[in-house]
């Protein structure tokens, strides 16, 4: 898995390098790391500062009510609702998909892996535009819903549609090659020993990849909360409605609010945070747990 | 239980992994399913216990026939090749989940869980290691956890998978021993692969040799090896040397050389292959008579109980193998005072032959 690739990366790292026969002469190493920092230093942490720092520019208070704005509140409120429905949705899919790819043998199973990865691959725009032509006023289907009364494009169905799109690679991807790798045997183990195909996955399945299941989550929540250019096509930018916080930056953006815009930016700065701490705690965990099992 | 195979066939795409195979396996013996890589041994024994379909025949398991049952309702205890010990849980927890996934009312309650989880570490004597991991575990321990977690659920039938496989000498040798005396406690009938025949010979009460999905014998580990039914066996079981020549009577005429034969499967003209083990072979020094192959010395290995010589063949002999095996005894080595590069004649004491088309 990635996660238990870096650490092992890590202790490689310091075997080369006490290592005479592998080691880097001083300068390639030193010009390399400046490099890298600079470059870290200039695109990542100067951005991220500046968001607090534009943020918190005119105090507090000014922050504090651009955060409690009604319009502010709905965004928050849509993002979460669309998380909340996509995440959990992505995370029944991706168990299944990466099972189906991992242990069962079946025609077009090379068709289905490289079907997974196109939301990757697709622009998130042209996705939008997918559901629009799907299911907009002058859609295929937009003639029978609009006769039904059900609205999907321009409303909370179509964001939560666009977002399970976007998001729908990451479970499946972090578990494909953690389930490979631990094969059948385990399963089959359980199995002789008696148990049903539910008391197998519950009891010897999930718990073989909880870690990377937890980790595929957070990136898949991750980008739930902060994807804009496959919403920003669905949404029709409706203030108060259908409005997620990355698509109401961009509003406030536009007319010159920047505080306010900054506010609730640095919302989902915070939020990468805290999921780039939960990701490194993960990876930490089970690093730990892959070196228990070797 | 005794289990019987009944024309069992299965095919993987084009390859014919078990080719109409008919066992029958009494209740209580030990017995080994020996043969090479790819003959098919592990495949019966995945079928046997079901985690295999066969194409075709059937698995009956004590008078009943269980093809159509479940491997879930096959009561079978199978070790595998690598333990496949569920590696989030504790050693005691392993060897009791085959109980807690029992249907509520067959369940035992934790008491009784937790003191039959114990009586069976104590008899792998590994009750000391209940709150370890699978990881914290050298090989041989956690193939003993994986035995008993196998029979935790008290199988009718135990199958083993190549149980030594993954293990160095040192442990191998050692568990061998340990499963042996396991089994003549328990008696329950159990069924080993292995590709060791050593392994085969030492544990088992009767030993099933296999060779490209077919059975080639079947008996003790005596009878196989001193009798092998097949020329496919005697290559398998033990050093052998071999002499391709054509069938004169009493003798096979091997090149300008004659040797004695044991006269079964040897019509007058017919071209053999002649099986003799280091140990049937005889060195001659007198290169006068016409009995026996000539040979040279290549090297004497002279310390153990027996002495085993190397010999090369003499260049010429069309068809013939180029090396010669020998194992003498210390004072036969004193009497005929061999030195390296000297010429001999090979003299079989037995000769088994086969049908060259046969070999």
């Amino acid at each position: 898995m990635a996660a238990a690739g870096v650490l092992h990366g890590r202790a490689d790292a310091r075997r080369y390098e006490n290592n005479a026969a592998t080691r880097e002469a001083p300068w390639v190493k030193w010009t390399l790391l400046g490099i890298s920092l600079a470059f870290f230093a200039l695109f990542l942490l100067l951005p991220l500062v500046a968001v607090f720092t534009e943020a918190l520019r005119k105090g507090w208070v000014t922050y504090l009510t651009a955060l409690s704005d009604d319009d502010a509140l709905s965004a928050i409120k849509l993002t979460l609702i669309t998380a909340a429905i996509a995440v959990p949705l992505n995370l029944v899919f991706g168990v299944s998909a990466a099972w189906c790819i991992a242990k069962f043998q079946f025609r077009g199973k090379h068709f289905l892996t490289t079907l997974i990865d196109l939301p990757f691959s697709v622009s998130p725009v042209v996705a939008g535009l997918i559901y629009v032509l799907l299911f907009g006023a002058h859609g295929w289907f937009g003639g029978w819903l609009a006769a039904n009364d059900i609205k999907i494009i321009f409303a909370v169905p179509g964001i939560v549609l666009a977002t399970v799109f976007v998001t729908f690679p990451f479970v499946a991807r972090e578990l494909i090659p953690l389930m490979e790798a631990q094969g059948r045997e385990e399963e089959e183990a359980a199995t002789v020993l008696g148990a049903s195909g539910w008391q197998t996955f519950w009891r010897v399945t999930l718990p073989n990849i909880k870690w990377g299941l937890l980790y595929g989550v957070i990136l898949c929540n991750a980008r739930a909360f902060g994807e804009f250019g496959a919403v920003s096509v669905v949404s029709g930018h409706i203030r108060g409605q259908t409005n997620t916080m990355p698509l109401h930056v961009e509003i406030l953006y536009n007319e010159y609010n920047f505080a306010a815009a900054f506010a609730v930016a640095s919302l989902l700065a915070l939020l990468a945070l805290v999921t780039l701490g939960l990701k490194s705690f993960i990876e930490w965990k089970a690093g730990q747990q892959s070196r228990e099992s070797e | 239980m005794s289990i019987q195979v009944e024309n069992i066939h299965k095919q993987f795409g084009a390859f014919t992994a078990l080719n109409q195979v008919s066992l029958d396996f009494p209740t209580g013996e030990l017995v080994a399913l020996l043969g090479p890589s790819g003959c098919g041994k592990t495949t019966l024994l995945r079928v046997i216990a079901g985690l295999e379909t066969a194409d075709s025949g059937r698995v009956i398991l004590e008078g009943e026939d269980a093809s159509g049952t479940h491997v879930r309702e096959r009561q079978v205890g199978f070790v595998f090749q690598h333990y496949a010990l569920f590696r989030h849980m504790t050693v005691f927890e392993n060897v009791a989940f085959g109980l807690r996934v029992k249907p509520r009312r067959e369940r035992p309650n934790e008491a009784e869980i937790k003191k039959r989880v114990h009586r069976l570490l104590e008899l792998v004597q590994l009750d000391w290691l209940a709150d370890r991991f699978p990881a914290q575990l050298s090989g041989g321990q956690r193939q003993r956890i994986a035995l008993a977690r196998a029979l935790a659920v008290e199988p009718r039938v135990l199958l083993l998978d190549e149980p030594f496989g993954a293990l160095d000498a040192q442990v191998r040798k050692e568990l061998r021993r340990w499963l042996r005396r396991l089994h003549d406690e328990l008696h329950v009938t159990s069924i080993f692969v292995t590709h060791d025949q050593e392994e085969a010979l030492e544990v088992a009460d009767r030993v099933v040799l296999m060779n490209k999905g077919k059975v080639e014998q079947v008996g003790t580990p005596q009878q196989v090896y001193e009798h092998p039914a097949t020329p496919f066996v005697y290559g398998f079981l033990g050093a052998v040397n071999l002499f391709h020549g054509r069938v004169d009577g009493e003798h096979v005429r091997v090149g300008e050389a004659v040797l004695p034969h044991d006269g079964r499967d040897a019509a007058h003209g017919v071209d053999v292959v002649g099986f003799a083990r280091p140990h049937e072979l005889d060195i001659v020094t007198d290169l006068g008579s016409s009995q026996g192959v000539e040979a040279t010395v290549a090297r004497v290995l002279a310390f153990g109980a027996s002495v085993r010589v190397e010999l090369d063949a003499i260049a010429g002999a069309e068809g013939q193998p180029r090396h010669y095996e020998v194992v003498l005894g210390r004072e036969r080595l004193a009497e005929l005072a061999l030195t390296e590069g000297q010429r001999v004649r090979l003299v079989p004491s037995q000769l088994r032959v086969f049908p060259r088309e046969a070999a």
